[in-house]
């Protein structure tokens, strides 16, 4: 049996954060959720539909809500330290208040890759270039001066993913299919528009993505080319010519586009947590009763994130056990 | 067009450029093009400026176009660049700087090379020694020619007798930045303002008054590439990708070209004569082309030196419509005369491109 004293802490409430303080509620033990922000939900919140079915990620965030109800939620704080005395950790947060708790979850997720670090792509130079999370606001909002009933657009895959120029070499994993369900919600959006989606290779590898990546093709007409863009500049007119290569047809390719999305991955400053063992002891790290989720620890997409939450909560709940 | 955005990737790509006291190497072909600029821009660093700018007599190649061109293998154009640092040392300089595009992305690249694999420098230091007895010191500070206009672009401002502005109207002249291939694009960190937006150029035209175009084709080669002209065979490839450049500026209206390379300002400037002689199209206003000139030649026309001097009169689009708009003086019967009134002879005529 657990003791009613268990606490635990979560950092970042985010879908790990959230879904594992429901859980951990679950198991009867006392959570808190510390979040830096003013809202909870992360990326999840800023996000309008997800792949592969356009499903509302308000939905979803909902439901992760509601299933914290309950729990005790911090939000606008942040953790300053954490001290670790015998087997009790004492967080400090940013207002001086301390915490004592028994076990602590980090998922602080990742950032968006910052667009600019990839200058050839022009971001944050040429009006007319954005990024996925911005057309997301875009889908939410309906308001984007530079969405401008575009003609013709173009997505630029793996920006700051596989790439060992920016340090970044994994695959972020959640981009190939946002690019698909992004490149169908552009041509609902603007009929008369064509889509054109430049990859290295499509990584369908989820449950209806491979389903997505025809149905774009298909009922949508996006058109994808294998062959990365190489260079963007800004015509006179503030459109956008790029230069890419069509590896398929091994021929190079010049094309001026209305608006240009770059898919940027996840990253993080310091580099995603390592844990004990990336088969066995996913959520675990080297110190005792610290445990990690989601994707702090590598790309994920978000039910995969929502499994990875429910894991480590498996083993915060053994560790408390053990420690009787 | 968001300028914040420019200017936060050249603060971020701005390298430290050492005031004073340089050891000068030329560029093999320079002084056939563009006579005068190498001359010039010693004028000015030296005389103008008042800095140490030191030229053994016994440098040589770099021997970067027979590298490029893959008539000698990395090694033997390692050594020639060995030879070259080690007389720097014996000159008593630590500052290196390059005249040419081709020498600078050589340097820089051998140097990183060193660095990176310091087996191939021992190697090479033992054929410098081999073959000419001398001992490699590296360079502390390696720089083109470029980067030192660059760096006293503002001093250059100051004691200007013309700026690059219309002089009837005051309106800027609009100025198409081409920078050498071999500058930044392969060691972006090198270069002032990096790979993608470079500065070095449109520095110099935003501190003498002039408005930078960014057009789509901005970063494309100007053709040069060495075994795009070398191989007669290739080019084509040459002609068409100065022309495709000259396409894509043309809805800018440039004023001029300002370059910071060997080739770059000999083909941007010949290929446009061939051009008009195929197509019959040009690009400049009333008939004529738009001017190319090297950066030494820019300054010095800002400095106020007589075009004739900067051997102006050996480039193939004629000058004098810029040299009009900016109000500089000349006499056309000087053109063609040089020392001491020596005539050089006038070219023929082309057909379609205007001359004079």
């Amino acid at each position: 049996m657990l003791d009613d004293m268990n606490k635990v802490v979560i950092k970042g409430g985010g879908a790990a954060g959230l879904r594992a303080a429901s859980r951990l509620k679950r198991n009867g033990i006392d959570t808190v959720v510390i979040e830096r922000e003013s809202t909870l939900g992360g990326h999840l919140a800023q996000w309008d539909r997800l792949f592969p079915d356009g499903q509302k990620a308000k939905d979803v965030l909902d439901r992760l809500l509601s299933d914290i109800n309950g729990v005790e939620v911090m939000t606008n704080h942040t953790i300053t330290e954490i001290q670790r005395e015998n087997d009790i950790f004492k967080i400090k947060l940013d207002d001086n208040t301390v915490i004592q708790a028994d076990a602590v979850l980090d998922t602080t997720g990742f950032d968006i890759f910052k667009a600019e670090k990839k200058q050839e792509y022009g971001y944050g130079i040429y009006d007319r270039v954005i990024t996925n999370a911005e057309l997301e606001s875009f889908f939410k909002t309906g308001s984007d001066r530079r969405i401008d009933n575009p003609k013709k657009i173009g997505f630029v895959h793996c920006v700051g993913s596989r790439d060992i120029k920016v340090g970044n070499t994994y695959c972020s994993k959640v981009c190939c299919a946002t690019a698909l369900k992004q490149a169908c919600e552009m041509r609902e959006a603007f009929p008369e528009s064509e889509v054109y989606t430049f990859y290295m290779d499509l990584r369908m590898f989820g449950k209806g993505y491979e389903d997505l990546y025809l149905k774009a093709q298909q009922d949508y007409g996006v058109k994808c080319v294998r062959g990365r863009v190489s260079e963007v500049a800004e015509a006179k007119d503030g459109r956008l010519v790029i230069k890419a290569e069509d590896t398929l047809l091994g021929k190079p390719l010049k094309m001026t586009l209305d608006l240009l999305v770059l898919m940027c991955g996840m990253e993080r400053k310091d580099g995603f947590i390592a844990t004990k063992n990336g088969f066995v002891e996913q959520n675990i790290t080297d110190e005792k009763g610290i445990f990690v989720a989601g994707t702090a620890i590598q790309p994920m997409t978000l039910p995969e994130t929502i499994a990875n939450a429910d894991a480590a909560v498996l083993d915060i709940v053994e560790f408390l056990k053990r420690r009787k | 067009m968001i300028i914040e955005g420019k200017q936060k990737i050249w603060a971020d790509y701005q390298k430290e450029i050492p005031d004073d006291h340089y050891f000068y190497v030329r560029s093999c072909i320079r002084q056939s093009f563009f006579p005068a600029s190498e001359v010039v821009f010693l004028d000015i660093t030296r005389n103008k400026l008042g800095k140490d700018f030191f030229e053994n007599p016994y440098h040589t190649t770099c021997g970067g176009i027979a590298y490029h061109s893959d008539a000698i293998p990395q090694e033997t154009a390692m050594t020639i660049i060995a030879r070259q640092f080690a007389l720097m040392h014996e000159s008593g300089y630590e500052n290196y700087v390059c005249s040419c595009i081709t020498s600078f992305g050589c340097y820089t690249e051998t140097l990183e090379t060193w660095r990176e694999f310091p087996e191939l420098e021992a190697k090479i230091r033992q054929f410098l020694w081999d073959s000419c007895r001398k001992e490699l010191v590296k360079p502390k500070y390696l720089a083109h020619a470029s980067d030192i206009i660059y760096k006293f672009r503002n001093e250059i401002a100051a004691k200007a007798m013309f700026r690059l502005v219309e002089a009837k109207t005051g309106r800027p002249l609009r100025v198409v930045e081409h920078i050498g291939c071999h500058y930044a694009k392969m060691f972006p960190s090198k270069g002032v303002g990096g790979a993608e937006y470079p500065y070095v150029l449109a520095g110099m035209i935003e501190a003498w008054g002039g408005e930078v175009i960014d057009y789509p084709e901005r970063r494309q080669c100007c053709g040069f590439g060495f075994r795009q002209y070398f191989v007669q065979a290739n080019r084509g490839y040459s002609l068409s990708n100065t022309y495709k450049k000259f396409e894509s500026m043309e809805p800018y209206k440039p004023d001029f070209i300002i370059t910071n390379c060997p080739g770059c300002p000999y083909f941007l400037d010949r290929w446009q004569y061939v051009v008009a002689e195929q197509t019959g199209k040009t690009y400049g206003e009333n008939g004529f082309g738009i001017p190319v000139l090297t950066y030494e030649e820019v300054a010095g026309l800002v400095f106020g030196y007589n075009p004739w001097d900067l051997g102006l009169q050996l480039h193939q689009v004629a000058v004098e419509p810029l040299l009009d708009k900016m109000g500089i003086p000349y006499d056309p019967a000087m053109k063609y005369k040089g020392v001491n009134g020596k005539e050089l002879g006038t070219p023929a005529a082309p057909q379609n491109i205007r001359f004079k």
